[in-house]
């Protein structure tokens, strides 16, 4: 079957210039189930709002059946919505709501009623014709304004978190009737959500959102299985996150210790590490890849939820095995739970507090920066920061992102020359010149550093950094 | 010890002292007034007299079309500009709203003599055109409660119900028509309650504006100040029957509102 909806280059900047949407693409199949997935402020709205026609795009083209809808305003749109609280008209009945769109198009008095009972059938509300809203449930109202939008037979329904405001029972039962309605009518949905188990529960596609930026689209099992990046991997299901450097062929060192895995990345790559706390097996100590000791260990119902620190790695585990805190534990993972991803920074991010003298915590030294320069309209006053609306800052909530590129360190013998000193533990040339991944001293901080000459595994060094290479920006 | 301890009841004390004093008392005396006679014999001469002597039936005329017109005209000012007012996404919009509420918090016999000055240089002789003159003072004074409780419903209203009419196949007008106007209606009906029962007997405006034709208002004062207290109160009894009934029917609509809101709730 063709795209019934295509996306192409849609961009969304607000007059306020906050830009809700990046170059968005997409192509939704006649039919489809597509879900938008994100957390709140990704965009997701926006982008069903200007499929809708709510909001008009900045830049690029809405092609419905091939043909640019973007400037058609919502009531020529063979598309209708569930929105999020069901706005459903206080001052009509049920059949008056239902009957809302049909009325518009002048039908005949017969159909409209034909076409309600129909609706009311396919929600389960059949005989609630005369009900007034307010006298309605929860669940009630979100069934009549499915019933609303579906009974105009539109080409592609957009549902706008309809089950926010339900209960996780309710919840639970309406994402299988969605689904077998889905089924059923053949219309195309398109739903947004920021319940990832929902998003996996019902969808044909999932497209995962984040700062306005698509950041994977796929199948539930893709998303699950294969997350293309960190975000992805966080934000669906409950996953570790290691920092790892791929250390021979489908060898990856994380933890402390190389890891057998299955993917094949460049030696050498910094690389993001997924594993999933299902995959994670607790054994003996002698028996375990790594070792750790159990800090935590929680009853989830279905499973436990232990926590185990290895050196200064937290692991999560969820196993039906009980583990009590302060136990020895060996840990392994499979190879094929070992989900590999490059990361994406090409430059060493360190986050940092500030302190009560504006001065910024920088590991073990402390930097000096212009907070003016780094947060927007800040001002100082009499040795005081202000912000754009002349209130106080209280610097103990921000957070200061430190970003220094590969190339700008500089490696030295003299640990006293150095901003920081630390330990090479991995090193690998790239043709030109070497990349080294060194651990900062007392700090589970690794920062990789290129360099031409050839240093030593396990070799103690200073790391020079100059301070007009050092970049701030404020963490949001 | 025991704690000194007020229950309802004798927290209720001075309101039940103050509502038999002001309320219930001189309700009583305009009753008992409106149907004696001079002699103080009960009677239904007062009433008959009300309703046959043209004076006082012309009067009433008068009064409710001074405040027909006024309400009507109030409306009719005041909808679109609270709707402008609700639907802009001016920043000084509050500043707006602020300058059409402003004038109520001036002294009110101030501001009808400012109008009567202005009024004067336009159109030379006020005596040339009573009706309109009383209606433009009226209006005048009464636009502020036209449009806040009109402002405020609409600024309360869900625009989300409005993109859903849209959504549905609506174009803009028949929105309006269809769900924002149905959705304002209590903010009209209580701005027309604001308008329309003071203007019946507001008669500082006529009086200041030199308009001589009596409303229900003078009418009684006339009545008192004739020492006839009969008559007099049998009138002012009337014109409470009349926006008893007029608060009934209004009160009915806001009723619906409340059910709404309980709704909404759930």
């Amino acid at each position: 079957m063709g795209n019934i909806i295509e996306l192409k280059n849609i961009t969304k900047t607000f007059k306020d210039g906050f830009e809700a949407v990046k170059d968005f693409n997409l192509e939704v199949e006649k039919g489809s189930f597509v879900t938008f997935l994100g957390p709140s402020g990704c965009g997701k709205t926006t982008t069903l709002r200007m499929i809708a026609g709510f909001d008009t795009p900045t830049e690029g083209e809405i092609l419905l059946n091939g043909k640019d809808i973007s400037k058609l305003p919502p009531n020529k749109r063979p598309i209708n919505t569930v929105f999020q609280r069901y706005a459903l008209f206080p001052h009509l009945n049920v059949i008056d709501n239902i009957a809302f769109g049909l009325k518009l198009k002048k039908l005949p008095k017969d159909e409209i009623r034909k076409k309600v009972k129909k609706a009311l059938e396919i929600v389960d509300l059949e005989g609630f014709e005369k009900r007034k809203i307010q006298t309605l449930s929860g669940g009630q109202q979100q069934r009549i304004a499915i019933a609303r939008a579906i009974v105009n037979e539109p080409e592609i329904l957009l549902l706008d978190e309809p089950l926010g405001a339900l209960d996780l029972k309710m919840r639970k039962e309406m994402q299988l009737e969605l689904k077998s309605m889905h089924d059923k009518l053949g219309i195309t949905f398109i739903y947004v959500t920021h319940d990832q188990e929902e998003a996996l529960t019902m969808s044909d596609k999932i497209v995962v959102m984040n700062e306005g930026k698509i950041q994977q689209t796929g199948t539930p099992e893709d998303i699950y299985n294969e997350p293309k990046n960190a975000f992805v991997a966080d934000f669906i299901g409950d996953s570790n996150m290691f920092n790892g450097v791929m250390t021979g062929d489908r060898k990856v060192r994380f933890c402390g210790h190389e890891f057998v895995c299955v993917d094949d990345i460049e030696n050498g790559t910094m690389v993001d590490v997924v594993v999933r706390p299902e995959d994670v097996i607790i054994t003996e100590p002698s028996k375990g890849l790594i070792t750790g000791t159990v800090d935590s260990a929680m009853f989830k119902g279905m499973h436990y939820e232990i926590t185990v620190l290895s050196g200064k790695n937290e692991i999560v585990i969820q196993t039906t095995k009980r583990s009590e805190p302060g136990e020895e534990v060996g840990l392994i993972v499979e190879p094929d739970n070992i989900h590999c991803m490059i990361a994406e920074h090409t430059i060493n991010k360190i986050e940092s507090a500030v302190n009560s003298d504006y001065s910024l915590d920088f590991l073990d030294g402390e930097l000096k920066a212009d907070l003016t320069e780094i947060i927007p309209g800040a001002v100082f006053k009499d040795g005081v920061l202000y912000n754009a609306h002349s209130e106080e800052i209280d610097v103990s909530k921000i957070k200061i992102i430190i970003s220094i590129t590969h190339s700008d360190i500089e490696m030295t013998d003299n640990l006293d020359e150095g901003l920081l000193t630390g330990r090479i533990i991995n090193l690998i040339y790239k043709g030109d010149h070497y990349s080294y991944v060194v651990r900062v001293d007392d700090h589970e901080i690794d920062l990789v550093v290129n360099d031409e000459d050839l240093w030593n595994m396990d070799d103690h060094i200073g790391l020079i950094i100059p301070p007009e290479c050092i970049k701030y920006s404020l963490k949001k | 010890m025991k704690a000194f301890h007020l229950n309802r009841k004798q927290l209720g004390i001075p309101y039940a002292v103050f509502l038999i004093c002001f309320v219930l008392a001189p309700l009583i005396v305009i009753i008992h007034y409106a149907f004696t006679d001079a002699s103080g014999a009960v009677s239904l001469a007062n009433l008959k007299a009300f309703f046959t002597s043209p004076n006082t039936i012309g009067t009433l005329v008068y009064s409710i079309s001074i405040a027909v017109v006024t309400t009507l005209v109030c409306l009719l000012i005041g909808y679109p500009l609270a709707y402008i007012l609700a639907r802009s996404k001016m920043k000084k919009k509050y500043t707006i709203v602020l300058m059409f509420v402003m004038p109520m918090w001036i002294n009110f016999t101030l501001r009808i003599t400012a109008l009567k000055e202005i009024l004067t240089v336009i159109e030379g002789n006020l005596a040339f055109h009573p009706f309109l003159n009383t209606i433009i003072g009226m209006t005048y004074d009464f636009l502020p409660f036209m449009i806040l409780p009109m402002y405020t419903t609409l600024i309360n209203l869900d625009r989300s119900l409005e993109e859903a009419s849209r959504d549905l196949g609506a174009g803009e007008f028949q929105t309006f028509l269809k769900v924002t106007l149905p959705l304002s209606f209590p903010g009209i009906v209580s701005g027309v309650m604001m308008v329309f029962l003071p203007s019946m007997t507001n008669y500082v405006v006529l009086d200041m504006l030199y308009n001589s034709t009596y409303i229900m208002g003078s009418l009684i004062g006339s009545y008192f100040s004739a020492y006839d207290w009969h008559g007099g109160s049998m009138i002012a009894l009337v014109l409470l029957v009349i926006i008893l009934a007029f608060t009934l029917i209004s009160g009915r609509f806001e009723e619906d509102e409340k059910d709404r809101k309980g709704g909404a709730l759930l």
